[in-house]
């Protein structure tokens, strides 16, 4: 089983590019140069200094004892939340304002849900000199203040998406339609791995540092290069891409990405779309889509902004229909009693969307002398407000 | 095994006129049952060909006009099952030229063959799903359309490369749809003189296809001028903004139509 894209841009019967003629060229333009451009020397030069000395890159393998003892095994933290600006985000837009600068592109925009890829993306272009332009939907603009006002420091301009539930989808539309304006100047750094091919197969190679780190700090720290699990949280899919990367090919390795199960995956307020998605097309690929019938998409919902998303990534559609990889819904109550177990035993207060992660540690069941690697993408200095309405006993989400 | 389209009303409109006015609107908009009186007052006002609009929660093509009449649709209730069943009889009491256009998700999910199936059954005459990749609708899509006697219309724009506007005019079998700028529907109004001279270079192609021009037409004189270059112009957004604001639908959709071909 082939788990990674194949030439025409497909993971099995999932990917694709279905855009509209006005964005096609652009498109094209990235499928045909991406992989030259990436995989020469002098690009991959400039990637990994940048990681290493701006972004922080390598992000400490931590093997989390307290977490280990409570949960008798050996849990492994990828500290994904101590690269500069506070997230994983950043691996990918480092690597595509590279790209974006050698085609000659002067602006850059972007969606973003929580804020994090929004705020990676106004860093980038900063460090650049670039003029950034950010889609964030109304909703997670009032929900993710603190994000907000980091990325207009940053110079970016921080547009709201009025339109539909006003959350990530709808940022993702605004930002699309952007593009189909300025298609010559423009670049589009897509923050997950969706849209139409190349962008899901880019974005996951831009992120796949993260297991390759893993797999090199597993064999030091260890004496074992894979580990029995590797859990990440799912909303598009670029942390569990990163995470999952170098271990495809490792049936020995369970893969477990957790959604956002909202209220509950019954109750119409969920995100968790490998349980109520069905295969269909939205921002240029085909994927698994939680949709009505007659194909309207529906509207998400997660206490996450992050994770608060109708579908997910073509990789990881195929990943879950052909059985590679596991995924498991979580609820807003369970990932914030996991966010807040963090926080006291580790002292690592998780971002909301990586406290789904963690959460998974109450359903695992895995042995002493297993090792699970959880993917810690971020930090969660932004959802401060929402953990502190969270213990008020306040009512939270939309 | 039968290849070519069946001759349809398109086809045959395109060989006879020119200065073709092709007018979109939102099944289902402003009103769930205002879907067949506005497509006969179209066809009675003189429209020559009636684009009419699948709703679709996110249509990427689309700005703010066409997005809020689609989801103003889609509140009303709309839905394909509905629309098939708004259309059914329709060719009794109009002739004219019929095109469904709205994005493929929908269509997917009622099942490309039922779909086609269900757009020959009430008279439908081609289609346009702008996020239909070329090569797809080449090997899956072609042969299905054409059993049911559908033409796919193709979007080009500016920066569609010759070669590829020539691979498009080789699959077209009605009319080419030419976006006249990069843009969203009902972004820009007008035609400048940038824009002309891609209308220019369009035209020296020499295309079989011939071009209805869309994307900023908007009145009669944007009308007149898209027509210069093409076989015709394509009014969305614009006419939207008429339902949105009329009272009086009839006499309005008429007046529009008769103002916009300067008649």
């Amino acid at each position: 089983m082939q788990y990674t894209v194949d030439k025409n841009g497909y993971y099995g019967q999932f990917g694709g590019a279905y855009v509209p003629e006005m964005l096609f060229p652009n498109v094209e333009e990235l499928e045909t140069q991406y992989l030259a451009i990436c995989q020469s020397a002098e690009f991959q030069a400039e990637f990994a200094a940048l990681l290493r000395d701006y972004v922080g890159r390598p992000t400490p393998l931590y093997l989390a004892r307290r977490l280990s003892e409570r949960y008798r095994t050996q849990v492994y933290l990828k500290r994904e939340d101590l690269n500069h600006t506070g997230a994983h985000k950043i691996n990918n837009t480092i690597g595509q304002i590279l790209l974006a600068k050698r085609l000659g592109k002067r602006r850059i925009i972007a969606e973003t849900g929580a804020g994090q890829h929004g705020v990676a993306t106004a860093t980038v272009c900063a460090l650049m000199g670039l003029p950034c332009v950010v889609y964030m939907g109304e909703v997670d603009m009032a929900r993710q203040r603190p994000n907000v006002e980091r990325m207009r420091m940053l110079g970016a301009e921080v547009r709201p998406a009025t339109s539909g539930s006003r959350t990530l989808k709808d940022a993702t539309n605004e930002a699309i339609r952007d593009w189909i304006n300025h298609p010559d100047d423009t670049h589009y750094i897509i923050g997950s791995v969706v849209g139409p091919h190349p962008y899901p197969d880019m974005v996951a190679r831009f992120q796949s540092v993260i297991s390759q780190e893993v797999r090199q700090q597993l064999a030091a720290q260890t004496g074992r290069e894979l580990p029995d699990y590797v859990l990440a949280c799912v909303g598009g899919g670029s942390n569990a891409a990163g995470a999952f990367y170098h271990f495809l090919d490792e049936p020995g390795v369970q893969l477990i990405g957790l959604e956002a199960a909202g209220q509950g995956v019954d109750t119409g307020h969920s995100a968790a779309t490998t349980v109520l998605g069905r295969p269909g097309i939205l921002h240029g690929s085909k994927s698994l889509l939680m949709q009505t019938p007659d194909g309207q998409v529906v509207e998400p919902y997660s206490i996450s902004a992050g994770l608060d998303y109708p579908g997910i990534g073509p990789l990881h559609a195929h990943l879950f229909t052909s059985g590679r990889a596991l995924f498991c819904p979580i609820t807003d109550e369970e990932a914030m009693q996991a966010g807040l177990l963090c926080s006291r035993l580790e002292g690592i207060i998780p971002a909301i969307e990586t406290a789904h992660a963690f959460a998974y540690l109450e359903k695992l069941n895995a042995q002493p002398h297993e090792t699970v690697v959880i993917c810690c993408s971020g930090r969660g200095d932004k959802d401060l407000q929402t953990y502190i309405n969270w213990l008020d006993g306040q009512p939270v989400g939309h | 095994m039968q290849t070519s389209v069946a001759p349809n009303r398109l086809a045959d409109l395109l060989a006879q006129k020119t200065n073709l006015l092709n007018i979109y609107f939102t099944a289902g908009y402003p009103r769930l049952t205002d879907t067949v009186p506005i497509l006969e007052s179209l066809a009675r006002a003189g429209a020559d060909v009636i684009e009419i609009g699948m709703p679709y929660s996110d249509p990427l093509a689309d700005g703010p006009t066409i997005q809020q009449s689609s989801q103003q649709a889609i509140d009303n209730g709309m839905t394909l099952r509905l629309l098939f069943e708004q259309l059914r009889g329709i060719r009794a009491r109009v002739q004219t030229p019929l095109i469904l256009m709205g994005y493929l998700n929908p269509v997917l999910q009622f099942g490309i063959e039922a779909f086609c199936q269900a757009a020959a059954e009430v008279g439908v005459d081609g289609l346009i799903l702008p996020d239909l990749p070329l090569a797809e609708y080449e090997t899956e899509y072609r042969p299905v359309f054409q059993r049911y006697g559908l033409s796919n219309i193709f979007l080009i724009t500016p920066q569609t490369s010759e070669a590829r506007i020539r691979r498009i005019d080789a699959l077209s079998d009605s009319f080419i749809y030419l976006v006249s700028s990069a843009s969203t529907t009902g972004a820009k109004a007008g035609l400048t003189t940038e824009q002309l001279a891609y209308f220019e270079r369009i035209r020296a192609m020499q295309l079989r296809t011939p071009q209805l021009i869309g994307f900023g037409i908007a009145d009669h004189a944007s009308f007149a001028r898209a027509c210069a270059y093409a076989h015709g112009a394509i009014i969305g957004s614009a006419f939207i903004k008429l339902l949105a604001a009329s009272q009086n639908l009839p006499a309005d959709i008429e007046r529009f139509v008769r103002d916009v071909k300067g008649a």
